[in-house]
This record gives structure tokens, C-alpha cells and sequence, in this order.
């Protein structure tokens, strides 16, 4: 046996083979290692990426979940009749006119307007403070503003409380919330607190005796945003702006997607013109999204006069978006239904339409589905195009209808992340954050419901 | 030719032709894109007959036998000249709906293709495409019949439910089969019907072609010969884009003209 590793012509064919072995096995020891460290590299990566996962959820569960319960101040609230000095509820007369009995209404609602909710408020707190009145300001600071006309409009929904006592729990002010779950640094001097000492105090005392306490709180969903009474901004508004414009995308951007997406597969012709849509649908989905914001504030803002700020203008911004990306999913999945499918078709007479339409389309359906729902909510997480339209200002309603103001919910996080009260706020981003992620989650989840459910085995 | 051992479909079984030509082909050619692949074929096919087309790789039998019912219409960059009739009739006319064309002329394919539906659906979905079942009864009767045309009915009368790609290969080549004749074709292509079936499941649908004719006009491109020896009448042997030789099978077998169908058939090449 020879230790030379050359191989040479004179050699046997056993001395050549036993060399090649050699060979191979040195080589083996470079290929396992290379191996080796390719798996480690890639699992390295993988496990880098979870990492991340994890400590963006822990994040924002751990910031965010606190968010969904906010103190609120347990009080006997009466309806004091000498405060609220009001006639009866008109109620309309069989022989008034619709316009005559809203004017009374009108009237009666603005009477109502002028009664001093803020004295029912403090009569209330009185009796957990008795010097609640020589402190006025200071005890005003402990319920937020807006629950006045809460309470306004439990009277105007039914005025027969008036002369009741009612048990309510009444939203404590942001900065309450604050000092109790400790966002704030209590050792810091007065001047630089939030609150007044005897607010704090009382605060403290209050939360001793249970009558302030962390309560699961339906303001973050059930109000629009609010700056006068931060503690009752919520995301109904938003929520509702980004359903209106999920909407719209669903209805204009997939059929128009899907429709194109076939013709352009299955029937258009193969020439220089379909190549040059196909190089510019594909072009469109690289382009940045703020782009079509602009595009959107030009032609639907300035040429066709829709309103600024609505649902239904950031809709069409973002079908206009997503449409590429619904026609790219819905090609390459029809693209991957076997052309024997097809063959099988024609060869029995089914015309194009019949064979695209009873065999092809069916079974691409799953793919197309769950390719337009990804569609949809990479939409619904957009809010660069939003901004140039107007969705990124402070609307304090809920809109009614897609032409209303509105904001969507990525652009309320954005707006709320910027809030000047950032120990408040800073955790009613992330529970903003929450909702619009479960949003997320729940369509990707219908995503592979659906492709499970049309799945045709092979 | 004394080594070879071959089985000629005429011992088995005459057929029954009328001598009436079912199709004919005058000087086709196809050409992809500026590649010409077939070179002038002229061919007349019988009524009633079997034709083989054989011929080495590439050599154009595939795409002579897709020119008969048009399938080279979908491919876009696929050109059809001459002129190619069936029962007398341009089928390349512009008057003449493709669709129509092939409901007469059905085709089975290469790699069984059944549709990832029940067997039932597979076998009705033409009928009810070109509106020759009504009722329920009408369907179930028509199933029954292609199914047992197709030597099927048997093995799946108790699932026809169950899908189709649920069966074995040849099951799933002959339910294709019994596929295209639940539309009644006049005459049916097979295009290598055989190439990805065990030999137990190639007799199977050799003795049903056998079956099928008399009442049908087959052509079926082959690479086996022996296959082309046992069920074919006639036999096309195409090289390089043209037809060289047709003949009766026994005599391109026993007797070929052409020196390069003498090649082929003894093994020399192919």
C-alpha cells in the first residue's frame, strides 16, 4: 500500500481506489463540520429571532395588560333635584310637528347643559371627604372630566334618577391611575408632581379604605380618543376607522386583485404589453407606502373632493396598496396548479372559462384566500399612507359612516405614544398595541382556517 | 425480423373497419415559435380503427397526435399549418368551436390527470358540461356504463364517492379513460396512455383498447412496440418531424420500407 496521495498513471486500479477512499474520507470530516456549523448558524438565527418575539410580547403584555384596568373612585351619587333644576323630558304630542317637538328637545338638552355636574360630583366625594369643599380644587383632580358628562347623560337617558342615590364607580383621573400603580416617582418634590399633596394624600387614604380601586375599565374600547379627560381616551374611534377601511380593502382590493390575477394568468395573451404590467405590478409592491399617501391626497383628497381624514379615503389608499400584492399571491398560487388539470379539462371539451373556473380556481381558492387576507392585514398595520391624508389628527367621535373624520388604530398608537402625559400613556399605547396585534392574530388565524377548510387532498 | 417475438392485434381480434376515413391530415406542420418540429405529415385515419404512432424521443408523434383535437391551441407560442379533417370537416376552420371539436375527439394523457374530485364527478363533469344528462338517473346510468366500458365499475360500484386521485395508477388511467367516453367521442387519442403504468396495469388497458374498438377510432402514441404490435391496426412510425412510414402494423413490423424504420424496430436506435 502506498502513502503517496497522487495518483499516477502506473498505479493498479486497487491502489487508485484505496487513495480515492482516502481522499473521500479526509473530505467527509470537512463536509460534516461544514454541515455542522451551517445547522448552528441557522438555529443561532432562528433562536435570535424568537428571542426578540418573545421580549417584544413580554413587553408589551407586561406594559399594556395593566392598561385594561384603571382606578376607579366608588361613590353614593346623588341626584341632587336642587342642582339639577330641569322641567320634565318633553315628550312629543300626538298633534306636534317632528320640527316643533325637536326644538323643545333642544331646549330641554340645553337646560340640561347648564346644570353643574361638577357640584354633584363633589357633594358625592364630601361624604368619603368631609374638607372635600374647602379643597375644591384639589378633590376636582380626583375624578376625571369626562365622567360630568357621563353623568349628564344618565340623567338625559332616563331623568326619573334625579332625587336617587346611586352606587357608581366613576373613572379616576389619569394622574390618579398613575400615582396608584407607582408610574411616577413618589419622592419627587412637589413642584414637579402631578397632583397636589392633599390630592395625593387623599389618594392614598381612598385607596386604604377600597373606595379607589383597579377596575377592569371598558373606556379603551368603548370611547373615541379624549385630550381634556385622559382618562377616558379610548379606541372605539380609531377601532371603528380601521374596520371601515379593513372593509373596503376586503371589498375593492381582493375581487378587483383576484379578478385581474386570473385574467392576467390564465387568458391574457403572452406579449410585450401583459410583460410590461407584469414588471409594473410587481414594481408597485416595492413601492413605499407613503407613496400611495400621496397619491391618495392628491387624486381622492384634491381631484375627486372626498373628505379629509375619512375611512373612506384611506380605504381606497390602501386597496390601492394591497392590490399588488393580491395579484402577485393569487398568480403564483394558480401558477402552481398543475397544468395536467388543465389538460384534463380541455381535453373534455370544458372551454378555457370552464377549466379556470371549475378546476383551476377551486383549487388554488386556499392559496388565494390566505394570500389576500395577509393582504388585508399588512393594511390594516399601515399607517404612513394614513398620515398624508389627514387620519393622523385628534378626532374625539366615533364615526358613523366611512365618509366621518376618523383615525385608524395604528395611527392612534402613533399619537398616543407622543402624548406629553407618557406615565399614562406609555401603557395605554401598548394596550393599543394589544388589541390592534389580536386583531392581527385573529385574521391570520381565519387565514389558515380558511385554507384548512378549502384544502382539496390530492 | 425472425428474433423478435410479436403478438399482432389482427390474431387476436379483426376489426370491424368500414373503410371510411375518419380523419385525415394534409401537409401539417407545427412550429414552436420559429422551430419547426413536424414537417408535412399526411395521414389518413380510419373509422374504427387502431393507429399506433411510434418513433424515438422527439421525434413528433405527441405533438402530431395533439394537433388531431387541437390541445396545441394552449400553448401560445405553438403554430398549426395544412390542414387537418375530421369526418371531411376542417377542424382548424374558423367556424368550428374547439369545444365541440372535443367532445368528438376526446383525449387520455401521459400521467393519469382524474380531477381531485369523486370518481362520480370525474366521470359526469363532461356530460354535464355539454349538457347530455338531466336527471340524476341519466347520470347514474352513464357512470355506470363509461365505468363499465372502462373495466371499472367493478372495482369502485362502492366509492364512487370516495376522490378519484384516491385510486391506483392504472385505476386512475382508466377512470381518465371511462372519462372520455362518458361524452361519447367518436374517436379518442392516447398519448402514451401506459408510460407510468406497471405491466399488470398495461394489460389491463391494452385489452381494454382492444375493447374499445370497433366502436371507436383510437390513436395512441406508444413507445413500447410490442404495445403498438398487440393493439393497433395501422402503425405511424415518426423521425425527426416526419412521418416516414405508415402501414399495417404486421407489415412496418415484418416488412418495413423505410431503412430508418427497420433501425428503430430491430433496436438500432431510439
Amino acid at each position: 500500500m502506498t502513502t503517496s496521495t497522487q495518483i499516477t498513471s502506473e498505479m493498479s486500479l486497487a491502489e487508485k481506489r484505496d487513495i480515492m477512499q482516502q481522499r473521500v474520507a479526509k473530505s467527509l470530516k470537512r463536509r460534516h463540520a461544514q454541515e455542522t456549523r451551517f445547522k448552528m448558524i441557522g438555529m443561532g438565527a432562528v433562536g435570535l429571532a424568537l428571542a426578540f418575539v418573545v421580549i417584544l410580547f413580554a413587553t408589551i403584555l407586561s406594559k399594556g395588560l395593566p392598561a385594561f384596568w384603571q382606578a376607579h373612585i366608588t361613590l353614593d351619587v346623588y341626584f341632587d333635584p336642587d342642582v339639577i333644576k330641569i322641567d320634565d323630558k318633553p315628550v312629543r304630542q300626538s298633534t306636534e310637528s317632528e320640527a316643533a317637538f325637536n326644538q323643545r328637545m333642544l331646549a330641554w338638552q340645553t337646560q340640561l347643559g347648564f346644570v353643574n355636574f361638577n357640584r354633584i360630583i363633589l357633594d358625592s366625594l364630601e361624604k368619603v371627604i368631609p374638607d372635600a369643599k374647602a379643597y375644591q380644587r384639589d378633590a376636582m383632580r380626583l375624578v376625571t372630566s369626562g365622567e360630568r358628562f357621563a353623568l349628564r347623560g344618565m340623567v338625559e337617558e332616563n331623568p326619573s334618577i334625579i332625587g336617587q342615590t346611586l352606587k357608581l364607580n366613576l373613572l379616576a383621573d389619569a394622574n390618579v391611575d398613575v400615582w396608584i400603580k407607582d408610574n411616577i416617582d413618589r419622592s419627587l418634590p412637589d413642584a414637579q408632581q402631578q397632583l397636589s399633596a392633599k390630592t395625593r394624600q387623599w389618594v392614598d387614604e381612598l385607596e386604604a379604605r377600597g373606595i379607589i380601586q383597579n377596575k377592569f375599565s371598558t373606556a379603551l374600547f368603548m370611547n373615541p380618543d379624549s385630550r381634556s379627560s385622559l382618562a377616558s381616551a379610548g379606541l372605539a374611534g380609531a377601532f371603528m376607522g380601521s374596520v371601515m377601511m379593513m372593509l373596503i380593502v376586503m371589498f375593492l382590493a381582493v375581487p378587483v386583485g383576484v379578478a385581474s390575477a386570473i385574467y392576467l394568468e390564465e387568458f391574457a395573451p403572452k406579449n410585450k404589453l401583459t410583460d410590461l404590467i407584469e414588471v409594473n405590478i410587481n414594481n408597485l409592491a416595492a413601492v413605499p407606502s407613503i407613496v400611495f399617501g400621496l397619491l391618495g391626497a392628491s387624486v381622492f383628497i384634491l381631484w375627486f373632493k372626498l373628505p379629509l381624514s375619512a375611512p373612506i379615503v384611506g380605504g381606497l389608499v390602501l386597496s390601492l396598496m394591497t392590490l399588488p400584492t393580491v395579484i402577485i399571491a393569487t398568480r403564483s398560487n394558480l401558477k402552481a396548479i398543475p397544468p395536467s388539470i388543465r389538460q384534463a379539462a380541455l381535453g373534455i371539451g370544458a372551454s378555457k372559462v370552464q377549466s379556470v373556473f371549475h378546476h383551476v380556481l377551486p383549487l388554488a381558492i386556499p392559496g388565494i384566500l390566505t394570500g389576500a387576507i395577509l393582504g388585508v392585514a399588512q393594511a390594516l398595520g399601515e399607517s404612513a399612507p394614513l398620515l398624508l391624508i389627514g387620519m393622523s389628527s385628534f378626532v374625539a367621535s366615533v364615526p358613523s359612516t366611512p365618509f366621518d373624520q376618523s383615525t385608524a388604530l395604528p395611527v392612534q398608537i402613533y399619537l398616543w405614544q407622543g402624548n406629553e402625559l407618557r406615565n399614562f400613556f406609555e401603557a395605554r399605547t401598548s394596550a393599543a398595541i394589544i388589541v390592534l396585534l389580536s386583531l392581527m392574530i385573529s385574521l391570520n388565524a381565519l387565514a389558515i382556517w380558511l385554507r384548512k377548510r378549502f384544502e382539496t387532498r390530492w | 425480423m425472425g428474433a423478435m417475438q410479436m403478438t399482432f392485434s389482427d390474431e387476436k381480434k379483426p376489426t370491424p373497419t368500414s373503410g371510411k376515413v375518419k380523419m385525415a391530415a394534409r401537409d401539417v406542420k407545427v412550429f414552436y415559435g420559429d422551430n419547426e418540429a413536424i414537417h408535412g405529415v399526411n395521414m389518413d385515419i380510419m373509422e374504427n380503427e387502431v393507429v399506433a404512432f411510434i418513433g424515438p424521443s422527439g421525434c413528433g408523434k405527441s405533438t402530431f397526435l395533439r394537433c388531431l383535437n387541437r390541445m396545441n391551441d394552449t400553448i401560445d407560442i405553438c403554430r398549426v399549418t395544412g390542414k387537418v379533417t375530421l369526418d371531411e370537416r376542417d377542424i382548424y376552420d374558423k367556424s368550428l368551436d374547439v369545444v365541440q371539436l372535443r367532445a368528438q375527439v376526446g383525449m387520455v394523457f401521459q400521467k393519469p390527470n382524474p380531477f381531485p374530485k369523486s370518481i362520480y364527478e370525474n366521470i359526469v363533469y363532461g356530460p354535464k358540461l355539454h349538457g347530455l344528462v338531466n336527471s340524476k338517473s341519466d347520470m347514474d346510468e352513464i357512470v355506470e356504463s363509461s365505468l363499465q366500458r372502462a373495466g371499472l365499475w367493478k372495482e369502485v360500484k362502492d366509492r364512487l364517492d370516495s376522490p378519484g386521485t384516491g385510486l391506483s395508477g392504472g385505476q386512475q388511467q382508466r377512470l381518465c379513460i371511462a372519462r372520455a367516453i362518458a361524452v361519447s367521442p367518436e374517436v379518442i387519442l392516447m398519448d402514451e396512455p401506459c408510460s407510468a403504468l406497471d405491466p399488470i396495469a398495461t394489460s389491463i388497458i391494452e385489452e381494454l383498447i382492444d375493447e374499445l374498438k370497433g366502436s371507436y377510432t383510437i390513436a395512441i402514441v406508444t413507445h413500447n412496440m410490442q404495445q403498438a404490435a398487440r393493439v393497433s391496426d395501422k402503425t405511424a412510425f415518426f423521425h425527426m418531424g416526419d412521418l416516414v412510414e405508415i402501414s399495417e402494423t404486421r407489415e412496418i413490423f415484418t416488412n418495413p420500407k423505410d431503412r430508418r424504420t427497420e433501425d428503430y424496430i430491430t433496436g438500432r436506435f431510439g
